[in-house]
């Protein structure tokens, strides 16, 4: 795609009048048609089961007036903020302000969260929607690894995160096994289950990976539902441990926490705990996955990702590579999983839908692939957003559509489009999401 | 003579379906030269860079590569990209293949992928930031500053490669390839679409590399006025087959390769030659 030549601003816009109006019709006559039946004529049957028809014209002229106005508008709109590749009438004060307001974006975002507990302490529900973000978050930065760095895109994550789950909870349950034995086992276990799924799929690209990746999510799934005698089946697994700090259990009597340090005994304590627990999971993982993005293998995987074939003319194993990148994010989710199980103290297969995987697929499209801030922006808008528009009780699901959809006008490599180079000789300098490629799959 | 040759190709066949792409082909590439291979479109010549770099297994013949220290290594049993890390082949393509979305410098790190991942204890000496890592990344880099550094482009080394001009891009897909440290340099066509002065550019550069690094290099190339001024041996194909081997000179006045090139009367090829500076 070329870009438009820089034109100046007014002169760019006064002919476009003819072509918003253009635009405008045409989605004002596509609208009548579609809802010329939907809404323009109400059947239902009568008492003697005979057709009752009657027109509602007055309905479908608002329809299609509000459809009209709303296309000129979004036009508008695109005009001025404009998708990629438009000119911006943005001042360049405003642009560095801006650009100083992103660099600050991220430790304002840390500070911000490790403050959380300490702000929200009395409001159980805050706290509750904080953890459940920072899970996702978390999710979001391990499919990273394999969709963002790597570029294989994995439908089947969940898979991952509950052989984490039920690594857990079946040790603790039956072994008695701590939360700190078992969260590394959890990681490991879920690691190899990523290497297995990995073995089959590497020959696989773009929809035939996806497709398998999401077979192993249902296989994993119709396991744990059918293995009764170890998994529980659909009654799942119950009474998993509460984690303990290091030991130490949060419990109300002589030898839980609050008594050894000498304060009252508050059940909010255990939910603060679990807020730090799974914030320091989650830095885990965005540290680890830094990191790795600045060795080899990092590097290795993002060459991956921009081409395949120059990869293996390099003497890079692409084989040994992909697993890498599958076990890397399988153990970031089996980590999560097992935060999971603890904290639920209850997990079932219900848990782990495809609903789950798309929803953290969808966080890390939302961010910008392989931009770890951005995939913790979306998890926080996506989760976070969700839950504010619950008021909005049926309505919400629209909302949130219309959301993703105009993200997706004005952002469509994500949140954050641009990639970051992991070395440099002189300055860093963010490299365009026109250029990075999204993998083959 | 033994240690004559870096790349011995014996009687190679490929085959696709009913396709002779490459007809029982013998040539050899020697040692700290400059070989190229040369022949009109679709005479096989990419398909013998396949064959050799390992990404297609030839249906027969053998390819051997025999290193300085005596090592011996048949190419038709290696993968792909054991080939860049045992037989030290390093290639390049026809239509550029690095790493748009990463820098230059990006690019030359992903080269020296085995070493640094040796270096890197297979990345847990890496992950806690090893003092052994650390100067093992420094020299990385500090090779490809070199390489960046000869090809012209240390200004822009922070530049996204995809960013690059096309010639520029050519060039660093050599320096890549240089810094995985080949014994054997194959280049397919490394001067097209140059200009003139690029091309010159270009052939300055293979040339040095031969004299600095002792690379032998394998060159499939269109563009004669390169093959002419730095090849020492020239390997031509047609249909698959080769039909003359020699000197740039002899080659030059090859009926044979003439005929096959231009496939006009022999009366009349004076005058072509005489019009294409040949």
């Amino acid at each position: 795609m070329t870009a438009p030549a820089p034109k100046p601003a007014p002169a760019s816009r006064a002919p476009d009048v003819a072509f918003i109006f253009k635009k405008a019709l045409i989605s004002a006559l596509v609208a009548l048609v579609l809802f010329s039946l939907m809404i323009g004529i109400r059947t239902e049957a009568g008492p003697a089961g005979q057709l009752i028809y009657w027109t509602r014209f007055g309905d479908l002229a608002a329809v299609v007036a509000a459809v009209f106005g709303g296309s000129i508008v979004m036009e508008l709109l695109r005009q001025w903020w404009g998708p990629v590749g438009t000119i911006r009438i943005v001042p360049p004060s405003v642009q560095s302000a801006l650009a100083v307001a992103r660099r600050a974006i991220a430790p304002v975002l840390l500070i911000f969260t490790f403050l959380v507990p300490v702000i929200f302490y009395d409001q159980r529900y805050i706290l509750d929607l904080g953890i459940l973000v920072l899970t996702y978050v978390m999710l979001g930065w391990g499919l990273n690894v394999v969709v963002g760095l790597a570029g294989l895109l994995d439908l089947g994550y969940v898979a991952f995160y509950a052989v984490g789950a039920y690594s857990y909870a079946l040790l603790a349950t039956n072994f008695g096994l701590s939360f700190w034995v078992c969260l590394p086992l959890a990681g490991i276990l879920a690691a190899f289950w990523g290497v297995l799924l990995g073995f089959p799929v590497l020959r696989l690209r773009g929809d035939y990976l996806a497709i398998v990746t999401l077979a192993f999510g249902e296989i994993i799934r119709l396991v744990i539902i059918n293995w009764q005698s170890l998994t529980g089946g659909p009654n799942g697994v119950s009474g998993i441990p509460r984690p303990s700090f290091f030991g130490i259990p949060l419990t109300p009597g002589d030898d839980g926490l609050a008594a050894k340090l000498g304060i009252e005994f508050s059940p909010t304590h255990r939910i603060v705990f679990l807020f730090y627990l799974i914030l320091a999971l989650a830095l885990l993982t965005n540290w680890v996955t830094i990191r790795l993005r600045r060795l080899p293998i990092g590097r290795a995987w993002e060459a991956l990702r921009e081409d395949e074939v120059a990869c293996r003319a390099l003497g890079i194993n692409t084989t040994t590579t992909k697993l890498t990148a599958f076990a890397t994010g399988a153990m970031f989710g089996g980590f999560a999983g097992a935060f999971f199980a603890t904290r639920q103290g209850f997990i079932s297969p219900e848990s782990f839908t495809f609903q789950e995987s798309a929803l953290v697929l969808a966080i890390v499209v939302l961010g910008g692939m392989g931009s770890q801030l951005g995939v913790a922006l979306a998890a926080l808008t996506m989760i976070g957003g969700f839950e504010l528009f619950r008021g909005l009780a049926q309505y919400r699901m629209l909302v949130f559509g219309v959301a993703m959809v105009l993200l997706m006008i004005w952002r469509p490599r994500g949140l954050i489009g641009h990639r970051a180079p992991t070395v440099f000789l002189k300055h860093s300098q963010a490299i365009s999401s026109d250029l990075v490629k999204e993998g083959h799959g | 003579m033994s240690g004559k040759n870096i790349l011995t190709i014996d009687h190679l066949s490929m085959r696709f379906g009913g396709i002779v792409a490459v007809n029982d082909l013998s040539f050899d590439a020697e040692r700290r030269k400059i070989t190229a291979l040369i022949g009109p479109n679709g005479a096989g010549k990419t398909t013998v860079f396949n064959c050799i770099t390992g990404f297609y297994k030839p249906t027969s013949g053998a390819m051997r590569v025999r290193h300085d220290d005596g090592r011996e290594i048949q190419l038709e049993r290696l993968n792909d990209f054991r080939i860049s890390k045992l037989a030290k082949i390093a290639r390049t393509f026809q239509n550029i293949r690095l790493f748009p979305g990463m820098t230059a410098l990006e690019n030359l790190m992903v080269a020296q992928h085995n070493a640094l991942m040796r270096a890197s204890g297979l990345t847990f000496l890496g992950l806690i930031g090893a003092p052994s890592w650390r100067t093992a990344e420094q020299r990385a880099i500090d090779l490809a500053r070199l390489w960046l550094d000869r090809i012209g482009l240390l200004d822009r080394a922070d530049d996204a490669a995809g960013n690059l001009p096309y010639g520029d891009q050519r060039r660093l897909e050599i320096a890549r390839a240089m810094c995985t440290e080949p014994a054997l340099l194959c280049l397919d066509e490394p001067a097209a679409g140059l200009n003139a002065r690029e091309s010159a550019g270009l052939s300055e550069l293979l040339l040095s590399i031969r004299a600095e690094q002792g690379t032998s290099i394998l060159l499939i190339e269109h563009d004669m006025s390169v093959v002419m001024e730095i090849s020492d041996h020239v390997v031509v194909m047609d249909y698959g087959v080769k039909i003359a081997e020699g000197s740039p000179e002899d080659i030059r006045d090859d009926p044979k390769v003439i005929a096959a090139y231009l496939g006009v009367e022999d009366n009349e090829v004076a005058a072509v030659e005489r019009e294409l500076g040949l």
